[in-house]
């Protein structure tokens, strides 16, 4: 325990959401910012059969990502079911009032994406979302998780959740990031570590001297995958980083506010000598760039690395376990890496869709030629605005890349954007699960860079080792 | 919501780690509304072959496991996607009930919105059980939430918990909804507060 009176940054958000304690460890938590996309369909009938209304529709916004197209001939879906739950959300958020950001409009893009990307997350706050990649927003200090549609439906009606208080895990990255080594390689190796199953029940803090030096992209790469080492919530504290990249965005406070606000932020970060029920450290200086091997993000490996075998396995069930991934995956135990062969790179997602990362992929594709279908998917209209006036859509097209219109994508495969049947791919995305990125798709996770080495090689590349373009 | 006392039926066995809410419910079916049919997506891709056939391996396709309503699995079942329609199509096919060492987060809440009932185990004890669903093919278990005991395919009885509030709520059916707007004082009363300490986190629209 610690000593009285030292919190956590989770602890403080908490208790400063706290409506109503009890029963039980149980506490009735305000929600501050909630973000919704086209899956909470359900939701939304919900609500309406209920005869129910928004308690708060300015605390939302609304946006489609998930069911649309990223071809750039069109984002409505000529498939009339998926078209239909981009409809659903179109008629049903104005007429609770809700803000909706359309097909059309700049700032429209995946959700994890346009939360910071406006300043609508902001640090301190608590931020749901139906979708379990909305630790994402915890890179700016915000308390933010996925919720299930019921969940979604009582925010919508209450602007509250009922919360347990989960247990606490600090991950302390210390050491230096060696050269080609990308925020998407920490996350992956942090994984590997605790396991898919590691962070269950808890909340993640990212601290120590590594996750201070990333970028704002780079800390929501990190965030991002916290459910895929089964935590629900991750974040780091805010610093100065976090205020330079949310000053003057739309959403954030201004002029006497954002004085207040800063004050505030600034007394967020956990106290010296707070406890944590777990604490983990990971050397990045031991990191290298990483690929995932099998059906679950914490099947990843150095590049450098070969195919395991199941027979190394701890257990019968672990074994078994392997052996159904690897012929799932198509791959034979100690084969190399680095001599799989792709058919096919999705460089996007709410994991690494964001300027950081389309600028990691694009200096790897100067010059070179994507020797498979290569796709480039923006996270955001407003950052393919910035991508397009740095000239990086030039490098990408130059470099026979396919460069597309914001939204889920591939990543998600319920939009029309699938790999084929049996296809491999190399994937900036978050989760390498069977048929997730289509039906018989084989999915390797990777960062930006080693994505778009992947795509000019045709193969799992480590990413230092391409010569000069 | 439907309440959840004491459920008496035939268990199987899910031996994979890790099983994720895309393979409980693929993608591509979160479009579709539950209704008549929706059973059909559950573990759809594992369960039928490219033409729709079944897969005889996949456990719920063996005769004495099909009217299985518990399901005993091994550890972070459920992981992954928040999609609550992993319950739902759980539920279309009749399970009420999942026994495992540990849970996805948002499926474990999930399931309580939607009076089924997630038991968390010792890894050893679910090994044991999974072990003998197999060894006893169509064998029963009984789930008696009221008494906070399950009784496993051999007879021997195992108590376990569950939080005090989601119990409560399992054996009313209790609409949280509702429950949350009985503390309206408590809500306005916050958003006050709030108002006055912390104004930048108004919305203007």
């Amino acid at each position: 325990m610690s000593a009285p009176g030292l919190r956590t940054l989770f602890q403080k958000i908490w208790d400063r959401h706290v409506v109503r304690s009890g029963p039980g460890d149980w506490s009735l938590l305000y929600i501050d910012r909630h973000l919704l996309h086209e899956g909470a369909t359900s939701a939304w009938n919900r609500l309406a059969k209920g005869g129910r209304r928004f308690r708060r529709p300015e605390r939302s916004i609304a946006t489609p990502d998930h069911y649309t197209s990223t071809d750039p001939a069109g984002a409505l879906s000529p498939e009339p079911e998926i078209r239909a739950m981009v409809d659903k959300l179109m008629a049903s958020a104005p007429g609770q009032h809700v803000t909706l950001f359309r097909v059309g409009d700049a700032r429209r893009g995946i959700v994890h994406v346009i939360g910071p990307e406006q300043g609508f997350t902001q640090p301190g706050i608590t931020l749901v979302c139906g979708d379990s990649h909305t630790a994402t927003h915890g890179a700016l200090g915000a308390l933010s998780f996925g919720i299930g549609s019921s969940e979604v439906e009582h925010v919508m009606a209450t602007q509250c959740l009922w919360q347990r208080r989960p247990k606490a895990m600090r991950v302390r990255v210390t050491g230096t990031r060696p050269f080609g080594v990308a925020a998407k390689d920490v996350i992956l190796g942090i994984i590997a570590r605790i396991g898919a199953g590691g962070g269950t029940g808890h909340a993640i803090e990212y601290a120590g001297p590594v996750i201070a030096g990333m970028t704002m992209d780079e800390r929501m790469t990190v965030a991002n995958m916290s459910i895929e080492a089964g935590a629900r919530s991750g974040f780091m504290a805010p610093d100065d980083t976090t205020y330079a990249y949310l000053e003057g965005r739309p959403y954030a406070p201004k002029g006497d506010l954002w004085a207040k606000a800063l004050a505030y932020w600034k007394t967020l970060p956990s106290d010296q000598g707070a406890a944590f029920d777990r604490d983990v450290e990971i050397d990045a200086s031991e990191l290298l760039p990483t690929v995932t091997w099998g059906t679950s993000p914490e099947t990843a490996l150095p590049i450098t690395a070969r195919v395991p075998d199941p027979s190394s396995a701890a257990d019968a069930g672990r074994r078994a376990g392997m052996e159904r991934m690897l012929g799932y995956m198509g791959l034979t135990p100690g084969t190399p890496l680095a001599e799989i062969r792709v058919d096919r790179v999705f460089i996007g997602s709410c994991t690494n869709s964001r300027l950081d990362d389309l600028r990691a992929a694009a200096a790897v594709a100067r010059g070179r030629r994507a020797v498979v279908p290569a796709w480039v998917v923006p996270g955001s209209g407003l950052i393919k605005q910035a991508a397009e006036a740095e000239g990086l859509d030039r490098i990408f097209r130059d470099a026979g890349f396919e460069w597309r219109e914001p939204g889920c994508s591939m990543c998600v495969g319920i939009n029309g954007d699938t790999a084929k049947p049996g296809e491999r791919t190399a994937s900036t995305s978050n989760r390498n699960f069977e048929g997730r990125q289509g039906q018989g798709v084989r999915t390797h996770l990777l960062s930006p860079a080693m994505a778009a080495a992947a795509a000019v090689t045709g193969k799992l590349t480590d990413v230092r080792a391409l010569g000069p373009a | 919501m439907e309440p959840f006392r004491r459920l008496e039926a035939v268990a199987a066995p899910i031996d994979l780690p890790n099983v994720d809410t895309d393979r409980i419910i693929p993608a591509r079916f979160l479009r579709k509304a539950p209704g008549p049919g929706y059973e059909r997506y559950c573990f759809h891709d594992v369960r039928y072959d490219g033409e729709g056939r079944e897969r005889p391996e996949f456990i719920l396709n063996q005769a004495p496991y099909r009217p299985a309503r518990i399901l005993v699995t091994a550890e972070n079942f459920a992981c992954g996607s928040s999609r609550e329609a992993a319950v739902w199509a759980l539920m279309a096919n009749g399970i009420r009930c999942v026994i495992g060492p540990s849970f996805g987060d948002i499926f474990f809440e999930n399931s309580f919105k939607n009076g089924a009932l997630p038991i968390v185990v010792d890894g050893a004890l679910a090994a044991r059980l999974r072990a003998a669903l197999h060894a006893a093919p169509g064998a029963s278990m009984t789930v008696d939430l009221e008494a906070l005991v399950f009784t496993g395919p051999d007879g021997a009885t195992h108590p376990f918990q569950v939080d005090a509030f989601r119990r409560e709520c399992l054996l009313r059916g209790q609409d949280e909804i509702a429950l949350t707007l009985s503390h309206e004082d408590d809500i306005r009363a916050f958003e006050a507060r709030q108002a006055q300490e912390m104004p930048w986190l108004e919305v203007k629209t």
